[in-house]
């Protein structure tokens, strides 16, 4: 076992991958010689060649829509969008055509294919380097949406989502990618070199895609989240003296109702948790499926804790992130109904 | 010093509307044969002059004429016709099947036949198109069923696509024919991407990308054309400028260009201008950019100037936008006439022989119909299940699927 980042583990992933299937492709914009500007793909060019790994013009249409053109071919493109935020030029190609090329051609032609795309905020990178567009993809049909939290589940997620036969969007927590941030943005710095999570497998595993994570239980109330704000919500709990169980979603589509369902049920009251904008979010999902599946259980209103629904702003940035602060007020009303 | 002046916004309109007179006497067409004939490897800046001008072989006489002539045999030439008729054909009688309710929706080619139906004679299997709605002539050269695109047409359980689709929007992996998207220029880019695979992979098979003069607008046009020209992939990328994009005219989109095939020279990439209703120069042409992705050279531009004589679809009338003799004024002629023009002047072809083909041709679409309509049509039943309406959104159905297929029934 060897200690990872989230970057090494997105690197690692790649490797595997291209090692074993040699359709497997990597392009986007500053992928190859630099290995990207957060060197998720640093030496693949140099160890599989440019044909296998190479830049692209900043287009982001582009790449999507090549990609996509790659995938129907035979290819297993696996493309960088530089930021989530920079997604939306290629938002037509994701939508019209990528998910759902197998559908409309009746399986004749499909789209195997990966976007990964880092996503979130708390690096200070304001409204165009901060955006969490999840529910944009979880609303489409034919789409996966996978993030992970750890590095171990990073690697596992990523080689799943590159194996998996249609396309999956695959979401990086940026502020996690070189360590476990809890949200509370003044203290130190944490790494995932002392960090359990951090120990990643040589070689080829995978996490299977749609399957949640338990990352802590308790008996009093489900908090549901993905990405960043699993350890925001883990250093939330700890300082609560609430027993909540914890579930990192980790794929939002296929979403992993049954394990949530269990949960609930056993703790009667619920909050769901994200840092992307409150309405119409991701959240709103969860608590419809929650009170559908759950109401005779629930002890109280299933509660979202959410980014406000303004742009991500700079200066205000840790005003606008769900933080441990709101998190613990959330489990004190909960408790509390 | 200079004098200033407000800013008025230049709104393009083309010249002739309802009521005007047609005229296309001041539409430069250059003479048949007149265009020269490059070597395909010679340098793109070396050819500028190709995207201003119309590559023509067929001349009034019906000759073949000039140094893109000779492409084809008669043998050829005489099958070529004969998809150019069996396309109009079944263009007939779909438009009369919507009309009589059996189909939601149709769009029919007339006057554009001779480009996707000789295009498809430079191919060969495994390559790929990647086309829009108005070149179905790629399945009919293909010897693709008619019964199954009759089927798709009518949404009913014979179609190959599961009644998923508009009608026309087929697709054939096997006869090189990519799923139609409707959303206009998205397959541009995917066709470029397609052909980097097969480069990627080392495989000799290319790619050809189809879009309208009205979406070369699109971002896709101009992606399509930034990678193309950046990894030079074995692609061709065909332009039909059929001067009409629902009720706007070619200009909209062209803007101040000259011609939409000079839009290729920004990117280093050699435009070819041609004629789009003329049988053998859209051959000479699609195999002239065959030989360059054949030759590793890389991708080729290709505008057919041609003309949408019918409407954009079954729910569109040009009398509300544009003259209605129009279409008989325009100056490159009807493609099929042409052909056969040629083919009679060559001695392989007669009236007698044209009028009896138009005669079986139309009997063969015909028993296609009897046989595509005892399956069903839209709104006759045996359409395909609902069950049907689940499958294939994603290889393996999630649980979310599977409850609400339940919900419905099945």
């Amino acid at each position: 076992m060897a200690r990872m980042t989230m970057i090494e583990a997105i690197r690692d992933a790649h490797a595997v991958a291209m090692g074993k299937d040699p359709d497997v492709v990597v392009m986007g914009e500053d992928v190859g010689y630099f290995g990207g500007v957060f060197r998720c793909t640093a030496d693949l060019q140099k160890t599989f060649g440019v044909e296998r790994c190479f830049d692209t013009p900043i287009s982001e249409l582009g790449i999507i829509g090549t990609a996509v053109g790659m995938a129907a071919y035979g290819l297993k493109p696996c493309v960088e969008i530089q930021f989530a935020d920079y997604m939306y030029p290629a938002y037509d190609q994701i939508v019209s055509e990528a998910a759902r090329l197998r559908y409309r051609s009746a399986g004749e032609f499909t789209c195997p294919m990966v976007v990964r795309m880092p996503t979130g905020g708390g690096i200070f990178g304001a409204q165009t380097h901060s955006q969490s567009p999840e529910a944009l993809f979880t609303h489409v049909a034919g789409l996966k949406t996978v993030v992970p939290s750890n590095p171990q589940d990073t690697k596992g997620l990523l080689l799943a989502s590159i194996a998996d036969p249609d396309p999956v969007i695959f979401l990086e927590p940026k502020r996690l990618y070189n360590g476990p941030f809890d949200g509370h943005f003044d203290r130190p710095s944490k790494s995932w070199n002392k960090h359990d999570l951090g120990e990643v497998a040589p070689g080829y595993y995978e996490v299977p895609l749609g399957k949640a994570n338990v990352v802590r239980e308790g008996s009093a109330a489900t908090l549901i989240t993905y990405g960043t704000m699993v350890h925001v919500a883990l250093a939330a709990v700890e300082e609560s003296d609430v027993d909540v169980e914890v579930i990192d979603l980790r794929t939002l589509l296929p979403l992993d109702l049954e394990t949530l369902v269990a949960s609930v049920t056993k703790t009667g009251r619920c909050i769901v948790l994200h840092e992307a904008t409150l309405t119409s979010g991701y959240g709103a999902e969860i608590t419809s499926l929650i009170q559908a599946e759950c109401f005779y259980s629930l002890e109280a209103p299933v509660l979202r804790v959410a980014g406000w629904d303004t742009p991500y702003p700079h200066a205000q940035e840790w005003d606008y992130f769900p933080g441990p602060a709101r998190v613990k007020r959330a489990i004190t009303t909960v408790m509390e109904a | 010093m200079f004098k200033e002046r407000t800013p008025r916004l230049h709104v393009p309109e083309p010249e002739l509307r309802p009521g005007d007179e047609p005229d296309f006497s001041h539409v430069d067409i250059p003479l048949a044969g007149a265009v020269r004939r490059p070597d395909p490897g010679e340098n793109p800046e070396e050819m500028r002059d190709l995207a201003f001008s119309i590559i023509r072989v067929l001349n009034r006489k019906g000759q073949a004429v000039g140094p893109w002539a000779d492409t084809l045999s008669g043998g050829e030439l005489l099958e070529g016709l004969r998809h150019m008729m069996t396309l109009r054909a079944y263009d007939t009688r779909m438009m009369t099947a919507q009309r009589q309710g059996k189909s939601s929706f149709y769009m029919q080619h007339l006057g554009e036949e001779a480009i996707s139906c000789s295009f498809h004679k430079a191919l060969r299997k495994g390559d790929m198109n990647f086309p829009t709605y108005r070149q179905a002539g790629l399945l009919i050269a293909s010897g693709y069923p008619m019964v199954k695109m009759m089927c798709q047409v009518y949404s009913n359980d014979g179609d190959p696509v599961r009644g998923r689709q508009l009608p026309v929007f087929y697709s054939s992996k096997e006869h090189g024919f990519f799923s139609i998207s409707g959303n206009l220029a998205t397959q541009y880019v995917q066709a470029v991407g397609w052909a980097m695979a097969a480069a990627i992979k080392g495989e000799r098979k290319l790619s050809a990308a189809w879009i309208g003069d009205g979406s070369t607008a699109e971002s896709d046009f101009h992606g399509a054309l930034v990678f193309a020209s950046t990894y030079k992939p074995p692609v061709i990328l065909n332009i039909v400028n059929n001067q009409w994009a629902i009720s706007t005219f070619q200009g909209i989109a062209r803007g101040g260009a000259g011609t939409f095939a000079a839009r290729a020279h920004g990117f280093g990439l050699p435009a070819l201008r041609v004629d789009g209703n003329d049988y053998l120069a859209v051959h000479a042409a699609a195999q002239w950019a065959v030989e360059r992705a054949r030759r590793d050279l890389g991708p080729t531009l290709i505008e057919y100037v041609t003309y949408r004589a019918g409407g954009h679809s079954t729910s569109d009338d040009p009398a509300a936008y544009r003259p209605k003799e129009e279409g008989n004024a325009w100056p490159l002629g009807d493609p099929i006439l042409r052909l056969k023009a040629h083919l009679i002047h060559k001695g392989l072809w007669s009236e007698e022989r044209h009028t009896q083909a138009e005669a079986e041709i139309m009997d063969a679409v015909t028993a296609a119909q009897k046989e595509a309509e005892a399956i069903g049509t839209l709104h006759s039943g045996n359409r395909p299940s609902p069950r049907d309406m689940f499958e294939d959104v994603y290889a393996e159905m999630p649980p979310h699927l599977v409850r609400q297929r339940h919900e419905v029934g099945y």
